[in-house]
């Protein structure tokens, strides 16, 4: 999938990940997607919720040899 | 939509009791929650610019997973707070928790506000200066003004 941005959350526990997701969707623009990846298994349901509460839509998770990959578009 | 809020009253100033309102606060905040953290009697440690004096104790803390069983005669010798405060942060670290400062920052960019309890600073003649510059002072009406209206309420 085409992404816009980047964001290597690996070794991050909660509530990093989402924080940083926060922060990187802060200066993408409208459509833009952005890719993360994590470590913490926590995050499957964390980005999810974020998803869910902020209105970024969650395109993908999937799980690639012990990482969990997103991608986010943003609102 | 409205915007949704989160209140949380931190009372603790131990370095586990430290994380839930900082983890709560920035998440939240991060939702797009409008967040205020009051912070009264031993939370106000955490309003410190200096964080370093919050520690945490295994005496009387049973439920503190310890590497090895150890006597609560032992817990109590001089040294052993400062023994366990130093292992449970190399812990967070290597289990890539975030710090306390870096918590505390992240809410602090993200807009969350902060009280101190101004009858606690008196009360304990605590000295403002040690504060960090943003907090605001106020006692239990003004924090009930912005509690009373949100959907979330905590006591920590």
């Amino acid at each position: 999938m085409n992404f816009d941005k980047e964001f290597d959350a690996s070794g991050l526990s909660c509530p990093l990940p989402i924080l940083k997701t926060k922060k990187a969707l802060a200066d993408m623009t409208s459509g833009q997607v952005l890719r993360l990846v994590a470590t913490d298994c926590g995050a499957v349901k964390d980005m999810q919720a974020f998803a869910d509460q902020t209105g970024n839509p969650l395109l993908s998770s999937t799980e690639e040899g012990g990482k969990y990959i997103f991608f986010m578009k943003k609102k | 939509m409205t915007t949704k809020k989160m209140a949380i009253i931190a009372t603790k100033g131990t370095l586990d009791m430290a994380y839930p309102p900082f983890i709560l606060a920035s998440t939240a905040a991060a939702l797009g929650y409008e967040v205020q953290v009051f912070f009264t009697f031993y939370g106000l440690q955490l309003l410190r610019k200096d964080l370093s004096s919050v520690m945490i104790s295994p005496l009387a803390n049973p439920a503190m997973p310890m590497p090895v069983p150890m006597p609560v005669m032992v817990q109590m010798l001089p040294g052993m707070e400062s023994m366990a405060t130093m292992m449970m942060k190399q812990k967070l670290k290597k289990h890539g928790v975030a710090s306390l400062q870096e918590l505390r920052d992240l809410c602090l960019e993200a807009d969350v506000k902060f009280i101190a309890c101004q009858m606690t600073v008196d009360l304990f003649e605590f000295d403002k200066s040690e504060f960090i510059d943003q907090c605001e002072y106020g006692g239990a009406a003004m924090f009930l003004g912005f509690a009373g209206d949100t959907d979330i309420c905590l006591f920590i």
